[in-house]
Formats: C-alpha cells, structure tokens, sequence
C-alpha cells in the first residue's frame, strides 16, 4: 500500500540520539562537515571514524540503513577517485601505458573518498534518527533570525509540513488515476523515452488539477480555523533545549576542537 | 438576537470573460433572513447549487455579503477586526476529510486552531485532549491521519473545531463523501455535542435521515428560504419537497404512500418506531417486535 510509505528515511526506534532537539542534530551534523573539511591527515580522520562510530552505534539504528544512502552518490564517488587518482601532478608512484599515480594524488584521492563516505553516513544519521516535521521545526526555529531580514521563515516551514502531510495523499491520488487510465487503454509502459514521457501528459493533467483543488480547499480550512501566519501564534509543542542537548552541544565543540588540534600537533611535529 | 442572524443577505458570483468584462451575476444567495438561536440544532436542506454551501461560508466570514448584513454572536461578519472572533466563535467543518486536516499526527491537527489563536501550550493539550475524548478518537491521538477512515477523519475535523472553543459549529455537508458507517459515527459525534455541551450546530446536508434530528430545517432553493420549521412539518410536505428536487426519508415516503392509497396514517412520519406504533394503532394488532423486527 501506498500509505504505508515513510517519508524521508526515519528509522523508528528508541535511542538517545532519536530524543535529542532536532537543533543539536542539525547544528551537530553541520559542525560534523565543518570538521570533515577542515581534517589535513590520516589521524584527523581517525578520531572522525571514531566518533562517527560511537554515534552509530548510540542511535541503534543498523548500519546497513547508513550505507544504503552511498549507492546515490557511488558514482560520484568513483569518478572524484579516479579524476584525483590520475589527474594530480607530483612525484610518480606507478606508472603504465599514458597513466601515472602520483603520491600526492593517491593521497588527496583518499581524502575525498573518506570526506564524502564520513559526509553522506553523518547526514544519514541526522535524517534516520529524526522525523520529517521535527526537521521542519528544528529549521523553522534556527532559521528565526533570518526573519528580520524579511525572510518568511515560519511561512517555508509551514509550506514543508504541508507538502510532507500531501506527498503520500498525491501518491494515492496518481495511483488512482493511473488505474483509471489503464482501464480506458492508456499505455504507461512500452515505448521508448520520449513516448513514455509523452504518456505521462494524461497522468499529470489531472493530477495537478486536483492538487489546486485541494490546496485551494486547504487554505479555506486553515483560514477557518483563525490561521493568519506566524504572528501571534503559539506551539502545541515548542522546542525545548534539555541537559542532554546542551551535553551533546559540548561533546560535538569537543569532538570540533579535537580533529583541528591533532592536525595542528602533527603539523608541529 | 440569536448566536447568527442573517437581514436581507443577497450575495452575487460575478463571472468574468478573460478581459475581466462582467459576463453574467449568479445570485447564490438571494434575500435570506434568518435567525439561529443559541443552543439549537439546525439542519438546511437544499440540492445542488441551492445556495447552501455558500449561505455557510458566510458565516464563517469566509465570503462576505453583496447586500444585507450577517451576525454572528453580535458581529457584523463584513467587518475587517471581526473576523478572527467570528471564526473562533462559529466553527467551520467541510466536505472532504483530507483535504482539511493540516497536521501530520492526529493531536497536531487538533492543536492548529488554538495554535493559531495563541493559546498558550499548556492549555493547548488540555484542550486536544478534552476534544479528543470528546468525539471518542482519544486513543487515535499519536496515530498520522492518513491511516484513519473517512468517519475517523471527520470526527478529527470536528475535535480541531470545538478545540477552539467555539459557540456554534456550521458542518457544510460532512458527511458528502463517506460510506453509510462513517455517516453514522460523524451524525452521532455531532448530536453529542449538541446535546451534551450545547453546541448550537447548523448541518448542511441532503441526506434527509440526518436532518430528521434537527430542531428545526431549512430548505433552500435557488438561493431563498423556501420552507421552514420543525422536520415534523417539513416532511409531511412530501409534494412540496419533491416539487424542490428533494427526496423525504423513505419511511416517511411509505407512510405517504399509503395514506394517498387510503391508510389513516398522519403526515410527517420521521422514524420506523414511529411508524410501527401508526400501524398498530390502525390495524389494531399487537405485533411483538421480534416479527416486526424482520421488517
């Protein structure tokens, strides 16, 4: 059944991590990135591996639902690899036919191996262990700054949820009218590119007619319910930084500290 | 004054050709006055295109009058500071479940009209949890929407609408796109609240069995008053309705048939209790309900 999809990835399970403000996770995951860039050897990644793996293992999510967000950027991955591999002048390593491996292109190409592997699993984290709409308000509410710079925040963040709590009632709504497409002759299947593409034309028409139709409906409903922006609005249930939030806030400037310092000491010596 | 009250109420649909020149004025609503007070159960009548559904939205300050005046607990609706007050105070639940239910988890969708009202939270729970229990979903409260029936979901709209605390509740046909089950539980959520809390109700529908628990109707057509008064009175008009495009339940369409074909049955018959009790007193048998059952 098509309602019983879950969006975005969350993985539904009871850690330490899963109750954490999705503010510490966002900023957490951002702080993460930063370190990963700023990391210039092989120990720095160490203590990134390391710390990433403590996570991992605290959120009791398995890992194999980490490595299936790899196989969208394997590509990506592969050619970063081979473009470093090859393409980085310095002192030869191995040589063959027109191709030379260079140290220091074996190196940086590790590097970004490492970086954009330690990059998608760290994300991956954040987005299995919280749900689409604590994202959504974690956003809204560290984006609230921005506000006074005329940029409608809660009006975004509202839009999210919205589209969020539509995407599997639009699925069911394509699904539908796919069938009744079918049973009226209609061929989504055979055909090359173009052709197919050219078929989904019936499929999309009435689709986007009733998305309007149940937005316009929507927007009648929430103006119905007093709904006029995010002035004067209170919260069901606010964000509230707990003891917890604010250690893991000191654990993730730790872990910051941490990477920069070992490369620095290196450096030194 | 009741809780709504309509003088003189005419609102016109203006239709543009794509020059924005006045092709053709619809008049949805034409000359209505009405009178609602507070505490009654109202249910109005009407087929398609009578001018129902938009006689509701103006009590909700959602479309504003050509002419004529409407209030709602003292308020003119085509004030422009009214209106927040009007919505808290007339609640509004519409036709298609999904498309009215903002929130991701039940709970969510109930707290979004106290949200937006600025309740503070810890009042907002209070409030979900009492509307919750209120239209009997209590237990549903962590559960997404989606996974409800049509009946579950309109029970949810209608927990979001009292959770505003709101004196009266227009329902524009909620009950349009469910199966005989959802109808039944949606019905029964509604009459509890009129008769436990108070809740003035207007019930727009054409489903004539749900109107027969009404204090009063009103049937419309073409956009006026055409009939009023209690369902009693109203039904036993079976010619008229029919004259207005609109079906009688169908035990009251039998009564009348068989009085036209000489039974001594009275007008308005509304339920099978009602009309088993005409039919023993006629005839003069006993029947013991468990043969009678059977019918």
């Amino acid at each position: 059944m098509i309602r019983d999809i879950t969006l975005g990835q969350y993985y539904q399970t009871e850690s330490c991590i899963h109750s954490l403000d999705p503010r510490v996770k966002l900023l957490g995951t951002i702080l993460f990135i930063i370190s990963l860039f700023s990391i210039r050897n092989f120990s720095g990644y160490l203590v990134a591996a390391l710390f990433l793996a403590v996570i991992i293992r605290l959120s009791h999510v398995p890992f194999r639902f980490m490595v299936k967000g790899m196989r969208a950027i394997l590509f990506l991955l592969l050619i970063t690899v081979v473009f470093n591999l090859f393409l980085t002048p310095g002192e030869t390593l191995v040589s063959f036919w027109k191709f030379r491996i260079t140290q220091e292109g074996l190196r940086t190409a590790i590097f970004m191996a490492l970086r954009l592997t330690f990059l998608i699993i760290g994300s991956s984290v954040m987005t299995l262990t919280t749900t689409p709409n604590h994202l959504t308000d974690g956003m809204e509410k560290l984006l609230k700054p921005l506000q006074k710079l005329r940029v409608p925040v809660h009006e975004i963040s509202m839009m999210m949820s919205i589209a969020l709590r539509f995407i599997p009632i639009l699925l069911e709504e394509t699904d539908k009218i796919m069938k009744a497409q079918i049973a009226r002759g209609a061929d989504f299947e055979s055909g090359n590119l173009i052709k197919k593409a050219k078929s989904l034309v019936p499929l999309l028409v009435p689709l986007f007619i009733s998305a309007f139709r149940r937005a316009n409906d929507l927007a009648m409903a929430m103006e119905a319910r007093c709904y006029r922006g995010g002035e004067y609005r209170t919260k069901m249930k606010p964000l509230a930084y707990k003891k917890q939030d604010a250690a893991a806030y000191v654990i993730v400037i730790l872990y910051l500290i941490l990477t920069i310092w070992i490369g620095r000491i290196l450096q030194l010596l | 004054m009741g809780i709504i009250k309509t003088s003189k109420l005419i609102f016109e649909y203006i239709r543009r050709d794509e020059d924005g020149n006045v092709e053709g004025i619809t008049r949805a609503i034409d000359n209505v006055d009405l009178d609602i007070q507070q505490g009654d159960f109202i249910a109005i009548l009407g087929h398609n295109g009578s001018g129902k559904s938009t006689l509701a939205k103006h009590i909700n300050a959602i479309l504003y009058p050509t002419e004529g005046t409407v209030w709602v607990d003292g308020k003119d609706t085509s004030v422009e500071e009214n209106i927040w007050d009007i919505r808290q105070k007339a609640g509004m639940v519409f036709q298609n479940p999904d498309n009215q239910i903002i929130g991701q988890l039940v709970e969510e969708d109930v707290g979004f009209g106290p949200e937006n009202m600025g309740v503070p939270t810890k009042e907002i729970r209070e409030r979900v949890e009492e509307s919750l229990k209120a239209v009997g979903m209590y237990e549903y409260r962590k559960h997404s929407p989606n996974r409800l029936s049509g009946g579950q979901k309109q029970r949810i709209s209608i927990a979001g609408v009292i959770a505003m605390h709101p004196k009266c509740i227009i329902m524009d046909e909620p009950t349009a796109m469910l199966d005989p089950n959802g109808r039944k539980e949606v019905i029964r959520a509604a009459r509890a609240l009129h008769e436990v809390e108070g809740v003035t109700i207007v019930l727009i529908t054409h489903y004539m069995e749900e109107a027969v628990f009404a204090d009063r109707i009103i049937v419309m057509d073409e956009g006026r008053i055409e009939m009023q008064g209690t369902p009693k009175e109203i039904f036993s008009q079976v010619e008229k309705l029919k004259e207005l495009r609109l079906d009688v339940p169908q035990v009251t369409l039998l009564a009348h048939e068989l009085k036209k074909s000489g039974l001594k049955l009275p007008d308005g018959i509304l339920t099978i209790d009602e009309f088993l009790y005409e039919l023993e007193r006629i005839t003069g048998k006993q029947n013991t309900p468990g043969k009678m059952g059977i019918l």
